[in-house]
This record gives structure tokens, C-alpha cells and sequence, in this order.
């Protein structure tokens, strides 16, 4: 029998593409909104609040109920069950009910004929508003002392003492702003009902467990009641982890009160409205350094407005703490993290959950130091990395698979660093309005949900008779190819081409309890979980052919050219049959929990991670120092997925996460106004990056090494991390503001998002640093 | 019949239409063709990309529109194809395949509209000469980092199609009047300028419908209900260019992607405004009678114009009359339109050989994006003095405006970078622009100011753009 080292099991590096890629290129992949409409099918619109922060006095819909085509109108009293569609905190309601706390939060819910007879009805609500003063910025509830929950703190050392006895120390602040996830697919869910109170739903969910259980809550069903399925997203992000339930529960109300199947598309800008995006940050720090740069004591302080609900801010936020070390080693360090309270929409999941926020702090950080002792921060970054004797992380995890020291170097040598830092400059001497910036930035993003109990995955695999083969599990589909890694686990551990396998619609029936696809652990997990499933049935299978043609079970092999039992030569599809007629069992759940792990979340220690996923990047930037314009020119990447089991899925990850990044550190600014409403609800006035953005020099390389602990095929998750990799333009850019007062030893005062306004007022900033120096 | 099309080459008549009714919800709702996406349905994302082809000469002209904003009756006598027809055309082309394989999709949700954008391209599409960026810039993608996508248009930059049979069917399809009414209100797509004019006498409350690139989100955002529309795209006479020796005549129905092109030769500054004017498939359906007569406070086009000394012709039942484009521009809001009257043509003075002219857009991307600024200057310098300087802003008030302090620092100066500056601080005399999503009133005076500075240092030779840069080799 073959070994059972997930480990060593994808022999070559295959690359088969995107599961779908075929159906995405002819427009046959179908969609929840693709799916033929049943003849008398519903669709919704949410009638949304236009106070930020208003007690509801009085709700007049008579005018919406009499509208052309509405045949229902439902608000917060018609719920049978909990009004809730909250992950975690019970206090996202699906219609509010006394009080509205963010502005666009759904009052009511109309349901019509056709989608324009809904959304145009949604608009004819009278609410009588009896508004009380909105908290919009993190000042604001700050000021309030506004708080979703108490201000934890991460320490180790003493950080006060360390700073007070270093002989350099340096304070400064910096802002960041949230972002869009901007799936391309807006958030939609098709409900059908069932007999006996049974509910269907079609949901674009990242977590079709958790929708099936707030659905069960909200219509006060059982779970087995309710039935998630979703065959594929488009897109996703983080923002349909918490957010899709919203419109799942509208959907699953109208279908359970009417009867009738009913369809929630959410139009764009009322998707950019109500769903929550990624946090804001402000950072403050102040930081204990030597002449040589290196940190001795860091006080770090991280502020970031959640929104108007709980949501999964808490974790959001430990993960910025978690990652406020990136690949540093921190002697003496504080971090104190602040979760406001804000009437805006709740923020989210989104990509890198809170570790960007926490990466780009300390990068900051270490930009100011270099800036100060006028050193390249590359030699800054490189000299203050973990290793021997300081591999402890604040929150007390020892880093066991330091690679970063090794992936700088080589990225260091291979993007010709110096050469072409020593060129910039020399650039930069004879350009008064272009200025150009390189920076190389690393990444160490920790795996594992840090809630260790959502560390588990299921999965479901029928072998059927004629060898074909079926495969499920709890990870849902957005794009980033799980479902074709999952497959290739499966087709290897029976030795079959991809072709032999189906993947099948994640869906709640096959697979129960699931995790959301999040924290990049898709593969991680599922892949495990699905490698379980097949390695039941192939142990079955084994036993059976070692009895029936007399050979041992170490003489079953499954290779590409079939099955071997002794002297007998199978095609897999004749295994199949005759282990059907010998009344073998075909079919099998498997499941997996991380192991290792273990979180201490009162005192902050502990391992909330079962490895780290490395990367590095270099950038070049171009800035006009009279406009704020800029232009990513070059970017070089070198990153660890460990051994891969998909290196062209993963380099699109990479290359993917990457430009997303770019454009929350660039082009994506959110702007609210002062009553809190969101002036960036559209794609004409909230940019991500296009085309003509991505570098023209773009290069991907994989670092060639295995993951120390036994994942599926010694890989690493790749979801997020790459995401963070864009710290470097960022930092490019600092560079390249800095070169318009070269001589100034300070920072640019300059903000994320880097838009060419706020590039412009780094630069005057910096101008007035040196005037001052 | 009220309107006549050709999908996959075969004819399609409809009666009774929603004179608003996107031609994305016929596709996906009436259609079943599901491919085509619905992304944002404001023209940004291209998730719903389709190609539509007229009849020029014998030959089938393509373009790429965002179906999400074209309006059901603008179909009239077109030709469509929609991502499923690739697949009737014989099966996924060497395009496709090579998107599949190269990981072009990763949720695949933007994908065909990115493959009609890219086919429409390998098929010589209206600005299929153009940088592939470009011709993507109008196609959002938030997976893939569009690596791969730029990889397969770059691989398979062309394709072979013989229209000769749409050219046939089209031809068939008589280029009539149309017109019709659904739920009581009223539409009209006439084909020529005095039926416009006659029917504007008889509807003077009529919405004009060119592109509809900005009437558009009215309904798929606004949700209005518009009770008389008059699609005027079509109107033939008024599509046409006319290069004369001392001016530029556009009518008013030329639209951005055939502006852009005679506008280019002009002037370079001219083609990149146009180029960043909009995405492809808005310019393939915007115009440049539209963009004026919609009297945005930014417009991008009329800060250039107006630099420019452009004018613009007015018609109605009546007769004609011309205006300095600026004059037009009343207030936020507010244009010298009067009932009954269309934007009939713009003339552009040809710029004189000496001529320095600078137009900048500020926006936060570079393509397919509106300005926080867009500045616009033509100078006559003589012997080292500025003896005619025109300035025009948009983003700087409620209208695209002169900026006549600034003009009249810069009239009678030497060309030096101290007029300059005395130029941008008079922009404080012509403008209190306000903060708003775009940007601030202190970065819209003082990036203003810098495009000044800007001109004079790029006439000194000093490289002043990151556009076009190449990164540093070590």
C-alpha cells in the first residue's frame, strides 16, 4: 500500500487550470443569479435607513406596499424567529428595529414581481427619524470612548523602561483606510421553499453553515430544516464571509412567509452601502532604537473604527496585533489595540483580516527608523529580523520555520536591489519633478483561523461504479481554485486523471458544520479532509483486491496506467465495478482538525498558528512630485506556497493578492461625509487598480522549499498573504516622496491610501520637515 | 415593428419595447443568455460587455459596449453578438482556449466580458489599434492581477471572421425611423436632423438619448421613468467629422473612440485626454454633443475645448446659432439650451503652428476615471512673451470655466517659471473650488497651479509624466 504522507502524495508539480476556467471563458459557468428563474419567483429590495444614527419614530409603507407589483412588504415585527444575521454578537439585525445605527441599514423588506417594481417601491418608505448624533470618525468614538469591546493589550518585556534607556527614539502616526472588496459578483441569494417549512437556499456565501444556521434562527427552524448550497462566487474577499447572510435571510423570510421562491440581487451601490468593508486603522507608535537600527522597544498603538456592530472585528483586530512583528524581532514591545464603535457599516472580513493593517504599522516603523539613521531600509529590515535566540513572537509563539532571512537575500540579489538603488539615486539627483522609489518589503502571515476551533473541515467522496468519481467538501468556491487543488488530492490518491473527478456544489446536506472559506485555509483543510475521504475508500479497496486476487495489501498499487493487485492489471473503472459487486462500500466522509494549535486569548499568548507563509517583494515606483501622480513601474516577487500543489493557482494568487493590495495602499479611497453616509458607493467614484496599473515589469518566483509541518502535499496557504507583499509600494513611495528633500531625515508624512492628494501632501509635509530640520 | 436587430447574424424583430430597458436584461432575463454579467450597471466594470456591429460601407464596424447602459431601441439595426455567440460560431476560438488555460479566470465572473473586449480586438473592433491596456481599461478584474488576461490578448491578437453574411442581413434591415410607446410613454429614434429638430418642436420636454452613457444610470440607478425619450445616436448627419484647414468640425453625434483619433492629430495632450476620457466601451458609445450638452462641472472634454477657443452650434426648428463653448456653460446645472434646441456640432479652431498647449487630467487612476482636475492651456509665445494665453478648469466650479485672472497673469508676461507662479496663485481669483469626493479645494488650486508649472518645465525639456516610464535597470 502506498504511503499515507499527505506529504509526499502530488508526485510533479502539475498545473491543471481553474476547474471551471473552460465554463468562465464561454459564459456557461452559472452564477446564483444565472440559475433559471422559477415562473413565480420573487424578487427583493431593502427599504434603507438615511440617518447614520436615528431612532425610528414611526414607519408609513403604506405607499410601498401599494406600489405597482409588490406583493409583500415585511419589516422586523413579521420575523418568526431572531432578527439576527450576526456572525458572532447577536447585534446585526436583518431589519432594524428601534434604532438605526449605520446609514443604508435595511428598515424593511419588499418583495415584488420584478426586480425594478421592488427596488423602485423600497424608495416610497415614509420613516419618521428621530435622529441622535452619529459617531463617523474614530475621534469621534474616541471621544465617546465608543467601543465594540475592551482595549486589549499584547505585551512582552518591558517596552516603557526599554524606551526610556535606548538611545534613539522616534514617535510618529500614520492613518490607513478601509476597502471594497468589490467582488465582481454582488452579494445574492435565491430562496426556495420546501415541503414541510423546509427552505433552499442558493447563496454567493463564503460560510454556507453559518448562513444555513442564522436562516434556522431567523425562521425558527431546525438547521437539518435548511438546506446552503453554492456551486461557485464571483469573488469574494472576506466580504462574504459575514455579509451574504444579510441577503440569504431576506431571501429564506420572504420565501418561508409566501411560499414562493424568492431572489435577492443587491444593485451595486446598495451593496457598497450596506455590506462592511476593511478596517481603517490609525497607528501610533514610538519606538526605542540603536545606532545600528536595532529595535530595543516598541510601543505600538492601533486604533481602528469597526463599524456599528461586532461582526468579526475582534479577531480582525488580534490578527493586526498578531501581525504588528511581520519578520521582526521585537525585544520589549506594547501593543495596545482599540476596536471604536462607529455609526458606519460594520467592517469586515476582508483579505489579510486585520494582518495588513498590523504589517504595514511596523513597516512604517521601520521606514522612520532607517529615514532617521539615514540608512537603506532594506539593511534596516535585514538587521532586524528573527533568528538564533530571537525567534519569540510578541504573543510568545517561537517562529520554527524562519525563511525570511533566506527569501530577502535572494530577492535582495535577484531585483539587483543595490544596483538599482544606487541607480534611482543617481536618477533622482538630476530629476527635479520625477522622483523614483524602490523598496523591498517581506511578508510573514501566520495560518490558521485564530479561533482554534474553527480549525476543521469535512469532507464527502462517492466512488461510483463506473469509476467516476464525486467529490465534496466544506470549501466554497470564489476563485481561488480549492476546488480543482481538492480535486487533484483525490485523483492522486487513486491514481486517476483529473477528468475522472466531478466537483460537486459545496452545499450544507453533504458536508454539516463547516468553517467559512476564509483565513486561507481552504486547501489547507479541505484538502486534508477530502485526502481522508479517498484514502478510506482506497484502504477499502486495497483489502478488497489483496482478497480477491490473492496478493498483499503492500501489493496494490494505484499508478496513472491503473491498478496493480499482485499479477492483476485493473483500469481503475473495473476496480470500481467489481468492488460495487463485491458489496465494498464507495463511498466516504473525511474530516481533519489542525493540530498543534492552542490560543490563549485573555493573555495573549500562545500558538494561534500552525506555520507561517513567507514572501518578499521589490518595487519601483515614479512619482510627480507636482501632481501626486505616481506609477507602479516594476515589481519582483519571490514567495513560499511550500511545495505547491498548484503553482499556477498560486501564482495567480500571488499576482492577484498583490494588485489588490496595491490598490487599498493607492487608488481605493472610501470617503464618508459628515452625517456618515458613504460618498464612494460606485465604481465611478471608488477606484480598484486596472490594467494599466499592474507593473510592466511583473515577475513571480516560488521559493522552492516544503512546509516543516505535514500539510497536504507539504503546501502553504497562499489566500492572503501575497496581499501584503504590496507594502512595498508603499514603502516605494515613501522613498520616492523622501527624494524631493533628500537631505531630510524624517519620513513623508503620508497616509494610505496614497492617492495623488494625499502623495502632494506628503510631499508638502516632507518640504515642511525640512524647513523645521 | 418597433426596432430590428441581428443576434448571431440572425433577425430578431420586436414589437413592443420599454424604450429603457437595458439590452443586458433582454439578454439575461428574455434571452436566457446568462454569460453576459451584471457587474455594477453603471458602464464601469465591462462584466457586460457585447460587441455591436453597424454597417460602414459593406464592411460590419464593431465596437464593444457596456449592454448594461444601452437602451433596447439603440439596437435598431445593429448586429450583436453576445459571449454565447462565440461558442454558435463553432466552439471556444483560439482566444478562449487560451484564456482557459493560462489562468485568465479565477472566479471568472469579469471573464466574458474581458473575452468580448479581447475578440473584439483579434477582429479589428474600434480601437483595436489601440495599447492592450487600453482596450482593456474598461474591464475590471479583482482576481487575477490581469497578467494572464494581457498574456492571451498579447498571444492571440487576432482572429479570422467573415461578416460578409451579417453585412448581407444588415443591409436587409431598413435603416427606417423608429419609434414606439410602452406604458404610456413615448419614444422616437429619427434619423435625421430635421425630424430631430420637428419632433423637438412638438416634445420640448423630450429626453435626448446619444450614448447613453450618462442617461443610463438615470434609470438603472435613479430609476426614473423618462416619459418622452428621443434616441438621436443614429442620426447620421450628425456623426460626421469635417477636418478643415482652420478648424475641426464634430458633430454632434461623433462619438469619444472617432473624437479621440482626429483630436490626437491635433494635439498629443488632446489623444490622451481622450484616451483617459473614458474606458473604450464608453467612448464607443458616448459622444461629444452628449458630454457638452450634460453640462457636467467636470465634462473633461469642454476644459480642452474652451483652451481651445472652441464653439458650438445650437439647432432647432428655427435655425442655428453658435456660441463660444464657455457661454454655454451657464451654472451648476444650468445651460443655454432652449426648448426645442440640439447640440448640433462643435467647431475647433486649429491651434497655430506655435501655439503651446497643455491639457492635464488629475484623477485618483489614470484610466476610467473622472477628474478632481482637468486643466487646459493654449499660449502664443513671441519672442519669449506670452501675448495670448487661454486657461480653462474643469473640477474648479459648478461649470467647466475660463479662468480669466489667470489669463491675464500669463497675457503680456515673459514665459518664465515666475509667471507661472503668478499665475497659479490668480487661480485663487478665479476659483473657490469646493472639497468633495474627488478631492479637496486646497489639492484642486494647488495641483492647478502645478499643471501651470508643468507646461513651462515640459516646454524646458523636463520630463514631467510617470506614464510612460520604464523601471531603472541596476
Amino acid at each position: 500500500m502506498a504511503d499515507r504522507d499527505p506529504g509526499t502524495l502530488v508526485r510533479a508539480k502539475p498545473s491543471p487550470p481553474h476547474e471551471s476556467a473552460h465554463l468562465h471563458v464561454t459564459g456557461a459557468a452559472r452564477y446564483a443569479d444565472d440559475l433559471a428563474e422559477p415562473a413565480d419567483m420573487l424578487h427583493l429590495a431593502f427599504g434603507q435607513s438615511r440617518e447614520a444614527h436615528a431612532r425610528i419614530a414611526g414607519m408609513d409603507l403604506a405607499a410601498v406596499r401599494g406600489a405597482p407589483g409588490v406583493v409583500a412588504v415585511y419589516t422586523a415585527a413579521d420575523i418568526p424567529g431572531a432578527n439576527d444575521v450576526a456572525p458572532v454578537a447577536h447585534d446585526d439585525p436583518l431589519l432594524a428595529e428601534d434604532v438605526v445605527t449605520s446609514h443604508g441599514q435595511p428598515l424593511f423588506l419588499v418583495a415584488a414581481t420584478s426586480r425594478e417594481a421592488a427596488r423602485r417601491a423600497a424608495r416610497l418608505g415614509k420613516v419618521d427619524y428621530a435622529p441622535l448624533p452619529p459617531l463617523v470618525t474614530a475621534a469621534q468614538a474616541r471621544a465617546a470612548q465608543s467601543l465594540i469591546e475592551p482595549t486589549q493589550r499584547m505585551a512582552r518585556g518591558d517596552a516603557k523602561a526599554a524606551l526610556a534607556s535606548a538611545p534613539h527614539r522616534l514617535a510618529g502616526a500614520f492613518a490607513m483606510g478601509g476597502q471594497d472588496h468589490f467582488y465582481l459578483e454582488g452579494q445574492v441569494a435565491l430562496a426556495t421553499p420546501g415541503e414541510d417549512g423546509q427552505v433552499h437556499l442558493v447563496s454567493s456565501t463564503q460560510h454556507p453553515s453559518e448562513v444555513q444556521h442564522l436562516v434556522a434562527h431567523m425562521l425558527g427552524l431546525s438547521s437539518a430544516d435548511v438546506t446552503v448550497e453554492v456551486r461557485r462566487m464571483g469573488g469574494a474577499f472576506g466580504g462574504k464571509e459575514t455579509q451574504a447572510a444579510l441577503f440569504a435571510a431576506a431571501a429564506a423570510l420572504v420565501a418561508a412567509k409566501t411560499g414562493r421562491p424568492a431572489k435577492f440581487r443587491c444593485d451595486r451601490d446598495d451593496d457598497m452601502v450596506m455590506t462592511g468593508k476593511r478596517h481603517p486603522f490609525e497607528v501610533a507608535y514610538e519606538v526605542g532604537f540603536d545606532d545600528e537600527g536595532h529595535l530595543l522597544a516598541l510601543s505600538l498603538f492601533l486604533s481602528s473604527p469597526c463599524g456599528a456592530s461586532v461582526d468579526l472585528s475582534p479577531a480582525i483586530n488580534d490578527r493586526a496585533m498578531f501581525h504588528a512583528d511581520n519578520c521582526y524581532f521585537l525585544p520589549h514591545v506594547e501593543i495596545v489595540s482599540e476596536r471604536l464603535k462607529t455609526n458606519t457599516v460594520s467592517a469586515t472580513a476582508f483579505r489579510g483580516f486585520g494582518g495588513p493593517q498590523g504589517m504595514l504599522a511596523i513597516e512604517r516603523v521601520l521606514d522612520d527608523v532607517a529615514a532617521f539613521l539615514g540608512r537603506d531600509p532594506l539593511d534596516l529590515r535585514m538587521a532586524n529580523l528573527y533568528g538564533p535566540g530571537r525567534e519569540e513572537t510578541p504573543y510568545g509563539m517561537v517562529v520554527r520555520d524562519n525563511i525570511a532571512p533566506e527569501m530577502i537575500a535572494r530577492l535582495r540579489q535577484t531585483s539587483h536591489y543595490d544596483a538599482r538603488a544606487r541607480a534611482i539615486a543617481a536618477f533622482n539627483a538630476g530629476s527635479p519633478v520625477i522622483k523614483r522609489g524602490l523598496a523591498l518589503t517581506p511578508v510573514k502571515f501566520g495560518i490558521s483561523f485564530t479561533t482554534t476551533h474553527l480549525n476543521q473541515a469535512g469532507a464527502l467522496i462517492h466512488v461510483y461504479a463506473d469509476g467516476s468519481i464525486q467529490v465534496n467538501h466544506g470549501g466554497t468556491e470564489m476563485g481561488q481554485g480549492v476546488y480543482v487543488k481538492v480535486a487533484q488530492v483525490v485523483a492522486d490518491v487513486f491514481g486517476v486523471p483529473l477528468a475522472s473527478i466531478r466537483c460537486t456544489a459545496t452545499r450544507t446536506d453533504k458536508v454539516p458544520n463547516t468553517s467559512a472559506t476564509a483565513a486561507s485555509s481552504g486547501a489547507d483543510l479541505n484538502g486534508m479532509a477530502a485526502f481522508e475521504a479517498a484514502m478510506t475508500i482506497r484502504s477499502r479497496l486495497v483489502q478488497f483486491l489483496a482478497r480477491t486476487y490473492g496478493c498483499t495489501e503492500a501489493e496494490v498499487v494505484f499508478v496513472p496506467e491503473g491498478v496493480r493487485a499482485g499479477a492483476a492489471h485493473l483500469t481503475f473503472a473495473e476496480v470500481a465495478r467489481r468492488a460495487h459487486i463485491g458489496r465494498v462500500s464507495l463511498s466516504s466522509t473525511g474530516f481533519y482538525a489542525t493540530p498543534d494549535i492552542a490560543y490563549d486569548r485573555a493573555a495573549h499568548k500562545g500558538r494561534p498558528f500552525y506555520y507561517f507563509a513567507y514572501g518578499a517583494a521589490a518595487c519601483e515606483v515614479a512619482v510627480d512630485t507636482l501632481t501626486g501622480e505616481h506609477k507602479v513601474l516594476a515589481v519582483d516577487i519571490l514567495h513560499d506556497v511550500g511545495a505547491s500543489l498548484n503553482p499556477a493557482i498560486d501564482k495567480g494568487q500571488i499576482e492577484g493578492g498583490f494588485l489588490q493590495g496595491q490598490g487599498w495602499l493607492t487608488s481605493e479611497e472610501l470617503v464618508w461625509d459628515e452625517a456618515g453616509r458613504l460618498l464612494t458607493h460606485s465604481p465611478a467614484t471608488y477606484k480598484i487598480p486596472t490594467a494599466s496599473d499592474r507593473a510592466k515589469r511583473f515577475t513571480i518566483e516560488l521559493w522552492d522549499g516544503r512546509n516543516v509541518e505535514p500539510t497536504i502535499n507539504r503546501s502553504k496557504a497562499v489566500g492572503e498573504p501575497p496581499f501584503m507583499l504590496a507594502i512595498a509600494v508603499f514603502s516605494a513611495l515613501n522613498r520616492a516622496i523622501a527624494a524631493s528633500c533628500p537631505e531630510t531625515r524624517r519620513l513623508p508624512p503620508l497616509d494610505a491610501p496614497a492617492t495623488p492628494e494625499a502623495v502632494l501632501k506628503a510631499i508638502a509635509g516632507h518640504r515642511r520637515n525640512e524647513e523645521q530640520a | 415593428m418597433a426596432i430590428s436587430f441581428l443576434l448571431d447574424g440572425a433577425r430578431i424583430d420586436l414589437d413592443a419595447i420599454d424604450p429603457t430597458g437595458s439590452v443586458l436584461d433582454f439578454l439575461r432575463t428574455h434571452l436566457g443568455r446568462t454569460g453576459t454579467k451584471e457587474g455594477c450597471a453603471e458602464g464601469d466594470c465591462g462584466a457586460c460587455t457585447v460587441l455591436v456591429g453597424t454597417l460602414v460601407g459593406e464592411a460590419v464596424q464593431w465596437r464593444a459596449l457596456n449592454s448594461c447602459i444601452q437602451f433596447l431601441p439603440m439596437l435598431h439595426g445593429k448586429a450583436l453578438l453576445t459571449v454565447e455567440s462565440l461558442s454558435r460560431e463553432g466552439g471556444p476560438n483560439a482566444l478562449q482556449a487560451c484564456m482557459a488555460g493560462n489562468g485568465s479566470s479565477q472566479c471568472g465572473f469579469c471573464t466574458p466580458g474581458f473575452v468580448m473586449s479581447l475578440y473584439g480586438r483579434a477582429i479589428g473592433a474600434r480601437g483595436s489599434e489601440l495599447p492592450l491596456g487600453d482596450v482593456l481599461a474598461g474591464n475590471l478584474c479583482r482576481c487575477t492581477g490581469y497578467g494572464p488576461i494581457l498574456d492571451a490578448g498579447r498571444a492571440v491578437p487576432s482572429l479570422p471572421r467573415d461578416d460578409a453574411a451579417v453585412a448581407e442581413a444588415l443591409a436587409e434591415i431598413e435603416a427606417a425611423p423608429a419609434s414606439g410607446e410602452w406604458e404610456g410613454r413615448r419614444w422616437f429614434a429619427p434619423r435625421r436632423a430635421d425630424e430631430l429638430a420637428r419632433l423637438l418642436a412638438d416634445y420640448p420636454d423630450a429626453t435626448l438619448v446619444a450614448g447613453a452613457t450618462d442617461v443610463g444610470l438615470w434609470v438603472t440607478k435613479g430609476l426614473k421613468r423618462i416619459e418622452t425619450v428621443i434616441f438621436i445616436g443614429d442620426i447620421a448627419e450628425l456623426g460626421e467629422i469635417e477636418e478643415r484647414e482652420d478648424a475641426l468640425v464634430l458633430g454632434a453625434n461623433v462619438r469619444h473612440a472617432e473624437a479621440h483619433d482626429v483630436l490626437a492629430r491635433l494635439h498629443p495632450d488632446l489623444g490622451e485626454l481622450w484616451r483617459r476620457f473614458a474606458a473604450l466601451q464608453v467612448r464607443n458609445a458616448g459622444t461629444i454633443g452628449g458630454n457638452i450638452a450634460n453640462g457636467s462641472p467636470i465634462g473633461d472634454g469642454p476644459p480642452a475645448l474652451i483652451a481651445l477657443g472652441a464653439e458650438l452650434v445650437l439647432r432647432s426648428i428655427e435655425g442655428r446659432r453658435t456660441l463660444p463653448l464657455e457661454d454655454y456653460f451657464v451654472d451648476y446645472g444650468q445651460q443655454d439650451r432652449r426648448p426645442g434646441e440640439f447640440v448640433e456640432s462643435v467647431r475647433v479652431p486649429r491651434p497655430a503652428k506655435q501655439a503651446v498647449i497643455h491639457v492635464a487630467k488629475l484623477s485618483r487612476r489614470f484610466d476610467s476615471d473622472i477628474s478632481a482636475v482637468c486643466g487646459a492651456f493654449m499660449l502664443h509665445v513671441e519672442d519669449g512673451v506670452i501675448v495670448f494665453a487661454r486657461a480653462a478648469f474643469g473640477g474648479m466650479a459648478g461649470t467647466p470655466r475660463r479662468a480669466p485672472a489667470c489669463e491675464a497673469a500669463l497675457t503680456g508676461q515673459r514665459f518664465t517659471m515666475a509667471t507661472m507662479d503668478a499665475a497659479a496663485r490668480a487661480l485663487h481669483a478665479d476659483f473657490t473650488p469646493l472639497d468633495d469626493v474627488r478631492g479637496s479645494a486646497a489639492y484642486r488650486l494647488e495641483a492647478a497651479g502645478n499643471l501651470l508649472r508643468r507646461m513651462w518645465l515640459r516646454e524646458q525639456g523636463t520630463a514631467i509624466s510617470v506614464q510612460d516610464l520604464e523601471a531603472l535597470d541596476g
